[in-house]
């Protein structure tokens, strides 16, 4: 320790300042992102749905294996024509606040879910009512069987059904909650919460654990620290210094390029914590010419790999992987299926296919992120490739917060609209046919791109209606199928960032969102 | 001189009215949407459009500064879109750690750069002379944050003396405020100090050959007292002009050094609401930094008729 610091230490104990003998447990993270907004309802940021998993509890919960188990919920059975699902919740669930958790709680929480939520909207469209019937009882009725509700229940990201205290959850959807109640195994310090600076965690005393050991998002929440501080440090360079230097424990999301640095030091660690990883994504417009045409957009099917992408942006082979699957490789519904001869780089192919759709020559508007990391490369090797294939690329950069805002424009390329986008997603969120927001092909309804298509929308709805795993994984099968003929996007590979900690930090649990039940600090 | 004050108050008006006006428009007309960013990367179209709503940015432009400018004029800096706090209570949360930053830079790029300024001069042609002006080439060549990361690098990683980042509360002790100000605060002034070293020397090298310099000398002054009490006094007004210059310049360089060092002031304020395009905040933080640059313009022409009596307003 240096000279300055024992001086200053040694001022601080004179006069009293020093730590308390009994020292809290405290783990100091470093996550992807500052919190500024609270409510994991009224916004998808993953840092928000972070915070969430934090301070509330969920009626399901994703385990490692992709399973749905129940983890506030203590007996849930189904009825024999599958049409009344009753859910009982498991004892000694409380809020913060020491009120108990009822099942009026959890239909007010649900409802305000469905309202924001595409798999929860969906969801509710099968609902007939959901009524409790005691405290910790509620029954939903459905019109027609759905495999959605332990689906929906359970899913692990943006927006995760969160249960909050009812008087929260009747907030309007939206509008932000501004009460921070939940009954999850940390409490919210709102007092210490210093947006820019720091967001504070302390650990809720009355949680009560499920006995299960903790699997992925399922399983028993146990505390073992006292308090868990998120320490906004934007500068990556400056967040591997600090863990260097022993200020802070843990770091969420360091870039590729600083591993290295980190691991370089006998006291640091990296754990890949998001198993199933990120999948890059291309994203072309439908609306306009030469994306209109399916055959255009199948020869980006033909002119991509996925090696080139993977290699420009992530580098080492250790943290990618190509994966031929519309759904994430390592997920239950994961398949070649339809793949064969596809991103390959096959570019005669692809301008044989330009050829047929009478392409001419109309540069694509391809917009380039440049000030995230994980993203910056991707947009160089599209239209590095797309040229080999014999599209003419407009490449245009711009920060990605602008590249958000121009996505949602509908209007033409030469006005200030787009032909085509690079972005990434944590594959939790696109892990079947309803959670994949690309792939909703409903026109006007599908997020930005906005493709159209029947067939697809069908498929969708009929996997939606399905309650048999095997049946499910056929259905979502012929939706890839469907994906190399229509083309909503094209996925580029699998890539994973591990956290970096110190080694005096053990027990964190592999999830699809980094999660700090568990965790020990020597 | 209290007419001359009013006069320059009174100016104010409208060169904030402008940069209200200039700030507004900036931001409504570069390419990007805060409830685009605020939806999330999972958001539709709809949950966008309903945010857009809330927050009022679907109304005319006219209107939206209509409301913003009077709600302004009456004091209430509005709603941050992102931290559902009121951006005057964000500001204020802010302005410790800057003003820290500010006063501790200042108060070492004056201690340091004047002396060195002042022997520089006197010194004129030695290898004390060239070796503070070799400074003063470097000092307003490197870039703030290159110079950061050295200081880390030397300081906080090698030689573990001081914290790689952060910032301690003035209330929470001193020792831990200073200990953690001390890397950000050498790092902003190295250019303060280059600029004021520089030109004290030359302000000081004009009047050494003046008569009354001369005369200090032939009555038996102490080479000490010339300088301090003579030619440093009579080259005094450059130097605070200069110091004063450097303090609205500070404004450019505490948002790269709060950025690097992760001092919560207003610099990363300006930095995490400009990425977020939190119009409200932005509005307010630089209105703010325009009316502190007005006011230590008008400062500093102030302190001229202490350094200098003939000067009258």
């Amino acid at each position: 320790m240096g000279y300055l610091r024992q001086t200053v230490l040694a001022l601080a104990a004179a006069i009293g300042l020093a730590a308390p003998a009994h020292a809290e447990k405290t783990l100091r993270a470093v996550m992807h992102s500052d919190l500024k907004i609270l409510d994991p309802i009224w916004t998808t940021a993953y840092i928000v749905r972070n915070h969430g998993y934090m301070i509330y509890d969920t009626l399901f919960a994703t385990d490692a294996n992709g399973e749905i188990k129940p983890q506030m919920v203590g007996n849930y059975e189904v009825s024999a024509d599958k049409l009344t699902h009753t859910f009982t919740l498991r004892d000694g669930l409380t809020w913060h606040d020491g009120q108990p958790v009822t099942a009026e709680d959890c239909v007010a929480s649900i409802k305000r879910w469905a309202a924001k939520d595409s798999t929860g909207q969906k969801l509710m469209t099968f609902v007939d009512s959901m009524e409790v019937k005691d405290p910790k009882t509620f029954v939903m009725k459905l019109k027609s069987p759905t495999g959605l509700v332990l689906l929906g229940l359970g899913k692990p990201s943006s927006n995760v059904p969160f249960i909050m205290p009812k008087r929260v959850a009747e907030t309007d959807p939206n509008t932000q909650i501004s009460d921070f109640t939940g009954s999850g195994p940390f409490v919210f310090k709102q007092d210490e919460w210093k947006p820019g600076d720091k967001t504070v965690y302390v650990k809720n005393e009355k949680y009560k654990p499920r006995p299960e050991p903790a699997s992925g998002l399922a399983g028993g929440k146990v505390v073992n620290v006292d308090r868990v501080e998120w320490r906004a440090i934007p500068d990556h360079q400056q967040a591997v210094n600090a863990l260097l230097a022993g200020e802070i424990d843990f770091i969420e999301a360091p870039p590729h390029d600083l591993l290295p640095l980190g691991l370089a030091d006998a006291n640091v660690k990296a754990f890949d914590w998001n198993p199933w990883g990120n999948q890059y994504t291309f994203r072309p417009n439908w609306l306009h010419k030469p994306f209109d045409n399916a055959k255009v957009r199948q020869a980006l099917l033909y002119a991509f790999n996925q090696e080139d992408f993977l290699k420009a942006v992530v580098g080492d082979a250790k943290y990618y992987k190509v994966c031929n699957s519309y759904f994430p490789c390592g997920t239950p519904f994961s398949s070649e299926k339809g793949m064969d001869g596809l991103l390959k780089s096959n570019f005669q192919k692809a301008r044989e296919l330009l050829k047929e759709a009478g392409y001419d020559g109309t540069p694509i508007v391809l917009m380039h992120s440049t000030d995230l990391a994980v993203l910056t490369n991707l947009a160089p090797v599209a239209k590095s490739l797309m040229e080999k294939a014999g599209f003419k690329v407009d490449m245009q950069s711009m920060d990605w917060q602008t590249l958000v805002a121009r996505r949602a424009k509908r209007d033409p390329p030469n006005a200030g609209g787009w032909h085509a986008f690079l972005t990434s997603w944590v594959s939790a969120d696109i892990t079947n046919p309803i959670f994949m927001g690309f792939m909703n092909a409903g026109c006007e309804k599908a997020m930005f791109g906005w493709p159209c298509d029947e067939t697809m929308e069908k498929l969708r709805d009929e996997f939606a209606h399905e309650t048999d795993p095997a049946k499910q994984k056929a259905i979502a099968e012929a939706t890839q199928v469907r994906e190399t003929q229509i083309v909503t996007h094209i996925p580029l590979g699998q890539w994973y960032l591990p956290a970096l900690m110190r080694k005096n930090v053990s027990g964190m649990v592999a999830a699809p969102a980094p999660v700090f039940w568990n965790i020990q600090i020597q | 001189m209290f007419a001359y004050v009013l006069r320059r108050l009174l100016a104010t008006i409208p060169v904030m009215a402008i940069v209200a006006i200039l700030v507004f428009l900036m931001l409504r007309l570069t390419p990007s949407d805060p409830a685009a960013i605020i939806a999330g990367d999972n958001a539709n179209a709809e949950q966008v459009a309903e945010i857009r709503k809330r927050l009022g940015l679907d109304q005319p432009i006219l209107t939206q500064f209509v409301i913003w400018t009077g709600k302004t004029l009456q004091g209430d800096l509005g709603e941050s879109f992102f931290f559902k706090k009121q951006v005057a209570e964000l500001i204020l949360d802010r302005l410790e750690p800057t003003v820290s930053l500010a006063f501790l830079t200042i108060v070492l790029a004056v201690l340091i750069a004047v002396p060195l300024g002042v022997l520089a001069a006197y010194r004129q042609g030695s290898w004390l002379d060239r070796i503070v002006m070799g400074f003063s080439v470097l000092g307003f060549s490197v870039p703030v944050f290159v110079i950061g990361y050295a200081l880390i690098y030397v300081f906080a990683i090698e030689l573990n003396w001081l914290p790689v980042q952060g910032y301690q509360r003035l209330s929470l002790g001193v020792a831990g405020w200073l200990e953690r100000l001390i890397l950000p605060s050498l790092t902003l002034s190295v250019i303060l100090i280059a600029l004021i070293a520089r030109i004290t020397r030359t302000s000081v090298l004009e009047v050494m050959n003046e008569d009354y310099i001369r005369t200090a000398r032939a009555k038996g002054q102490t080479e000490g007292r010339v300088l301090r009490r003579h030619a440093l006094a009579n080259a005094a007004v450059p130097i605070v002009t200069v110091i004063g210059l450097g303090v609205a310049a500070l404004i450019g360089g505490v948002v790269v050094t709060e950025s690097v060092y992760t001092i919560p002031g207003l610099g990363r304020l300006t930095v995490d609401a400009v990425l977020a395009r939190d119009y409200p905040t932005i509005q307010a933080v630089i209105l703010l930094f325009s009316l502190a640059y007005v006011l230590i313009n008008l400062v500093v022409d102030m302190t001229y008729t202490f350094f200098d009596p003939r000067i009258r307003y």
